[in-house]
């Protein structure tokens, strides 16, 4: 029985790593026809990685140990993560190790050495990625808390297997503070993932960036390992979501049939996420960074309607 | 005669008293000295260990009567797991900062003798460690005194410059105002255990038999509150904080802000929930306010400074508002009466008590280590110290990942602690402050995100990049003495955050005896490894596993790609092609910290001027760029200035009493005299 | 359908209502904060019939459908023909930041959560837990009229305030009289017509709608 938990565990870890680079290959390509313009196809994030793995890696020559530690940190932090959230199976092992408010920390501290790496080297524009990235962090965490708190005061607890089960047993499908939460987090993901309208994650100019100033001196396989990284964390979150607001189909056991199911009903939600995203995307434009404050106040209001609600209304 | 644990205590302070006397004796020889301090400090704060760990993990309470101290008087000295507790942080940081000093007080051989700072070193130590001993007011009024004027004469260690002196002055006022009002509190429930007959209600004991009367015990405990709340640098009574701190010799600094901050903490559980016990729910929430003000006030602070102590100092404010925060909440349940909630809240404030000893600790040896060496506090002079003190910035890193709460070090299982004793408070009956609470949570949240961004701009600007200073001094590394103490103190961070089952075990008493519960019964019911502080179900962190997992995952990827790895080049800088970067285009504290000083720059006086010198031809491409910044605290303005003036005004009006003419004095005596007459007949 | 599901979608649109009120209060275009208002009017009626349907008062079919054709349909489209006839400009300006409206509309949100605390004691209706956001919905409409600058969007907040009492009369004691209803709908009608007339008068009088422009109408300088 142990055993079958811990190959589902590493089933799940490895399609995670194995399969955001596809899910970040839809997206662009539903973009793309979005856009009216043509894809290069949905394979081309392994061709990207395969790419920078087979570079040697520049180094600046001020670079520490920091710049060269992170991109292994980071790439690990995500990982870490996607054995914790339940994507295929609610019984894992490693669930109890950690719960959502652990799981915001593991973001944190990628966030954290991806800043530090980002001021590593001494050039304008790392500094100004960590600036604004640390800024844009530290607006995005209360709406984030805010609505954990709003989950958990529905389901009574803040380990994700645990609300899984509980949503999926319970009955009522229609919660206002579950539904203003929901909305909440879709303004965070944006945040922490770096999406329009936070952050455009394709641009290099200079008044635009923010993840990517970070990681602008990076190459070969330590950049590699970050836009890994990065393709996954955009997974995890959108699991996330899917755990914490629409987890039907996520199997209670470790059967084959219901591990088979709960792939299949994996993909198809990640399939019609991407649509929300691009439509996300398509639709709106980046905002200046002062702007961010009532984007990110936005989704604190939501996420405190959605704990009010609670109270008020249920 | 059996060895207590406060016999252990007791010797340690007396060992402390020695310290003083040797110092006097050694005056000449400054090398022995020093390294008798450390030897001396160092074993007398490992006694007080070893007490405390006795003391809490046997659940032992002893009793002692000092034959010293007023006739009929008597100091009374006792030692129960609260204290013991106390004595362990206090115990544990002096330790590690006595070995540091062995290094760090060399920097001063030949500028200026150190037997003052000795002197006053090993009593400020013993007069910490006699508060959380004391059991009767009285003792805890000298002992708070001896720590103060000791403390007063370490700031003013180097007195030749103005502003050092200044900031001592200001240290000394505040810290008698808190006096004062401690003074008074306590006179207040002496007076209310004996009726005002006598003075036997002074004890400790007296006080817990007693029952208060709400109008009074409200009294006391607003009198306690102001009074340690000066002591601990809350908003607004924090103005003396970022002044003293950082004049202080570093060692110094770190220990005021690591321990000494810490008994007024200790001050406010002792009276709160030892001696008052029944309290209605309005005080927790009063003490939960504070918390979350001084939490955001004090690291929004700290985000606008530049000089490093100054900010390490502004973080102490923030962190005390965490802790009150923990009380705040276990204040609010207790009087609900919720027993187990209030454990995991106290248990919360105590443990975040511990773990900002221990990184505080750290991050100021680091600060001095850094001044030592470059003789440099503006951290916009600094950068690339990582190159040339590899070991000072590992360790400052390691502080700076446990004070921003990031896992698996120990800030973070405090302050996750701290958000599950929040998450429970569905549990309160009065609908007012369920809604209410849950703000406070996301302001904590929002704290926590505002340090992690402070201390990426102070490890960023201070120890990565290049040196950012017009002049480039040789800069060494700290030499071994620093450097283990640091390392302690970082190990010791790192074990708090990887086995806090088995901290949480060890500390599980004392909410037992304050407000009724234990919480570890659940936390560690699903084995060693995970904390699990309401139900397994509900909530759970696994230190060791996190921190396995890293290490794991770090290593697989490591060697996977170092089997068949490209080769490292290195090169100039990319910066996307820009070829003449130079140091001053790096970002400084100012400009990191710009983008929140605009969006939460409200709560100060913001003054801001750019102008443009152009060059005569182009006025597009300007030859000059003149930047002026002041970040002002309003608290000045509007609390103590006009405070100031007013008993400025004050004075100058009973000055006007003495007029330095005979005659007014004679007349003075004269009606005094009739007075009297009239009323003794 | 059972009672419990005739809660929850009662509740959802409650939410819906708060949802709208607030986001007419952070909403930075003119067009918007119509559509919205449209919105809103429709959640309203199509609660009011639900709650028609449920508790036999069939008067309050009457209303949902006044409610839809007045504030869904009809003022809106004034309210757009006012815009591009005057061609008043698409944006709207406020007194004070957007974060900080929202914190005192959260706060507000919490006061009127506080202030029906009793009559949630007392009532035995299935919509007694919305009296609180029908009071929240009336003060952020107050709110908004508060912070706003320009006149068309005063009115807007002067509408939601309505839409909120409207609500109110429904959760509290499931609707008011027709003939209350009635009344009411009309004066909404006529107050609509009447500012529409005022405001072609304002505009020739001081060539913008800006209300700050009014402070010149005072009596001492």
């Amino acid at each position: 029985m142990i055993l079958r938990q811990l190959a589902i565990e590493i089933v799940q870890v490895a399609l995670l790593i194995g399969l955001s680079p596809l899910f970040i290959g839809w997206v662009r390509m539903l973009k793309c026809w979005s856009q009216g313009r043509s894809s290069a196809g949905i394979l081309q994030p392994y061709r990207d990685l395969a790419k920078l793995f087979a570079k040697d890696v520049i180094l600046a020559e001020n670079a520490s140990w920091i710049f060269r530690f992170t991109p292994y940190l980071v790439f690990g932090t995500a990982v870490l993560a996607g054995g914790i959230i339940p994507i295929l199976s609610v019984d894992l092992p490693l669930a109890p190790t950690a719960d959502v408010i652990v799981l915001v920390g593991f973001f944190a501290v990628a966030r954290f050495f991806t800043a530090l790496a980002g001021m590593d080297i001494g050039a304008a524009f790392g500094g100004m990625g960590s600036s604004r990235e640390m800024t844009i962090a530290s607006l995005a965490e209360p709406a984030m808390l805010m609505s954990i708190f709003t989950v958990s005061l529905a389901n009574q607890s803040t380990s994700l297997s645990y609300i899984v089960q509980v949503i999926c047993s319970g009955q009522s499908v229609l919660r206002p503070s579950l539904a203003f939460a929901f909305l909440a987090f879709v303004l965070i993901t944006l945040t922490e993932t770096g999406r329009i309208p936070v952050d455009n994650p394709s641009t290099h100019l200079e008044l635009t960036m923010i993840h990517e100033a970070m990681i602008l001196e990076y190459s070969g396989r330590h950049l590699a390992l970050i836009e890994w990284a990065g393709m996954m964390k955009l997974s995890l979150f959108v699991m996330l979501g899917i755990a914490c607001f629409a987890p039907w189909g996520i199997a209670s056991g470790v059967g084959l049939m219901e591990i088979v199911t709960a792939f299949i009903a994996m993909t198809l939600k990640l399939g019609l996420v991407a649509f929300g995203i691009v439509l996300i995307e398509t639709g709106l434009a980046k905002m200046r960074l002062f702007r961010l404050t009532e984007f990110l106040g936005t989704a604190f209001l939501m996420a405190t309607l959605g704990m009010l609600s609670f109270y008020i209304l249920e | 005669m059996s060895i207590e644990p406060v016999n252990i205590a007791s010797s340690s302070i007396a060992l402390l008293f020695l310290l003083v006397a040797l110092a006097a004796v050694l005056r000449r020889k400054q090398h022995a000295l020093i390294a008798v301090c450390s030897l001396v400090a160092g074993l007398a704060s490992l006694l007080s260990v070893m007490a405390g760990v006795w003391t809490v993990g046997s659940n032992i309470t002893g009793q002692v009567i000092l034959p010293i101290g007023l006739p009929d008087l008597p100091f009374h000295l006792r030692l129960d797991p609260l204290a013991g507790f106390f004595l362990t942080v206090i115990g544990l940081l002096s330790f590690f900062v006595s070995v540091y000093s062995a290094g760090y007080l060399k920097g001063f051989l030949g500028h200026r003798p150190v037997t003052r700072l000795v002197v006053f070193y090993s009593l400020f130590i013993a007069g910490m460690f006699m508060v959380v001993l004391a059991d009767d007011a009285l003792f805890f009024l000298v002992s708070w005194e001896v720590m103060a004027a000791a403390s007063y004469f370490l700031v003013m260690f180097e007195d030749e410059r103005p502003e050092n002196r200044r900031a001592a002055l200001l240290y000394l006022v505040v810290a008698h105002v808190g006096a004062i009002a401690i003074l008074l509190s306590f006179g207040v429930m002496a007076g209310i255990t004996t009726g005002f007959e006598s003075f036997n209600g002074y004890t400790f004991d007296a006080m817990r038999q007693a029952k208060f009367p709400v109008a009074w015990a409200t009294a006391a405990f607003l009198l306690s509150f102001f009074g340690f709340a000066a002591k601990a640098g809350v908003v607004p009574l924090h103005v003396w904080l970022p002044e003293a701190h950082p004049v202080a010799p570093s060692n110094v600094s770190a220990l005021m802000s690591g321990v000494m901050l810490k008994t007024a903490i200790y001050g406010i559980v002792r009276v709160t929930f030892d001696l008052l016990k029944v309290f209605p729910w309005w005080w927790g929430a009063v003490v939960l306010v504070f918390g979350l003000v001084s939490a955001v006030m004090g690291v929004l602070y700290a985000l606008m400074q530049h000089d490093l102590k100054r900010l390490l100092a502004y973080h102490s404010v923030e962190n005390i508002g965490i802790i009150l925060i923990g009380i705040g909440l276990a204040m609010i349940f207790t009087s609900f009466q919720l027993p187990m909630l209030a454990a995991l809240a106290l248990i919360a404030g105590l443990y975040h008590t511990l773990n900002h000893a221990m990184f505080k600790g750290l991050l100021f040896m680091g600060a001095g280590a850094v001044l030592h060496a470059t003789k440099e506090r503006n951290m916009e002079e600094m950068g690339g110290l990582i190159h040339r003190m590899p070991w000072t910035a590992a360790l400052f890193l390691v502080g700076c990942v446990s004070i921003s709460a990031l896992p698996p070090f120990n800030g973070f299982v405090s302050e996750w602690l701290t958000f599950q004793a929040f998450l429970l408070s569905p549990a309160l009956p009065n609908p007012l402050i369920r809604l209410l609470i849950p703000l406070g949570a996301a302001l904590l949240a929002l704290t926590g995100a505002l340090a992690a961004a402070c201390f990426v701009k102070a490890f960023g600007v201070t120890f990565l990049g290049h040196w950012r200073g017009r002049h480039n001094p040789p800069v060494h590394e700290a030499d071994w003495y620093m450097r283990s103490g640091m390392l302690m103190a970082a190990l010791t961070c790192l074990c708090l955050g990887i086995f806090p089952t088995i901290v949480i075990d060890w500390m599980d008493i004392i909410p037992e005896q304050l407000v009724g519960s234990k919480i570890a019964a659940t936390a560690g019911a699903y084995g060693w490894m995970w904390l699990t502080p309401v139900a397994p179900e509900r909530a759970s962190y696994s230190g060791p596993i996190v921190f396995v997992g890293f290490v794991f995952i770090f290593a697989v990827v490591y060697l996977i790609l170092h089997v068949r790895a490209g080769k490292i080049h290195r090169r100039p800088i990319w910066d996307c092609g820009f070829e003449k970067i130079n140091e001053r285009m790096q970002y400084n504290a100012t400009s990191f910290s710009m983008p929140i000083r605009r969006i939460f720059g409200f709560p100060f006086h913001v003054k801001e001027l750019v102008r443009l010198a152009p060059q005569s031809a182009h006025a597009a491409f300007p030859k000059q760029l003149h930047y002026f910044l002041r970040v002002r605290d309003r608290f000045w303005g509007w609390v103590y200035k006009p405070i100031i003036g007013a008993s400025f005004w004050v004075s100058r009006r009973i000055g006007n009493l003495q007029r330095g003419r005979i005659q007014t004095y004679l007349i003075y005596s004269f009606i005094t005299i009739i007075i009297l007459l009239v009323f003794t007949r | 359908m059972n009672l419990h599901a005739i809660a929850q979608i009662n509740s959802f649109l409650a939410a819906l209502v708060l949802l709208t009120a607030f986001a007419m209060l952070v909403q930075r275009r003119i067009n918007g904060l119509i559509h919205l208002f449209a919105w809103q009017g429709l959640f309203l009626s199509v609660n009011t019939a639900m709650i028609g349907f449920v508790a036999s008062k069939h008067h309050l079919y009457i209303s949902s459908l006044l409610t839809l054709s007045l504030k869904v349909i009809l003022l809106p489209y004034i309210l757009h023909v006012l815009i591009v006839r005057l061609k008043i400009r698409k944006e709207v300006e406020t007194i004070m930041n957007i974060p900080l409206t929202m914190l005192i509309g959260i706060i507000l949100v919490i006061f009127s959560y506080h202030l029906t605390a009793p009559v949630r004691e007392l009532s035995s209706l299935i919509t007694r837990s919305t009296l609180a956001v029908a009071l929240a919905t009336v003060m952020i409409g107050l709110l908004m009229m508060i912070t706003r600058k320009h006149a068309v969007t005063q009115i807007i907040g002067f509408l939601a305030m309505e839409n909120g009492l409207f609500f109110a009369a429904t959760s509290a004691t499931y609707g008011m009289p027709l003939v209350v209803e009635l009344g009411v709908a009309l004066d909404v009608l006529i107050a609509a017509f009447i500012f529409g007339i005022f405001f072609f008068h304002i505009h020739t009088t001081f060539d913008s709608l800006d209300v700050e422009q009014m402070a010149r109408l005072k009596e001492g300088d």
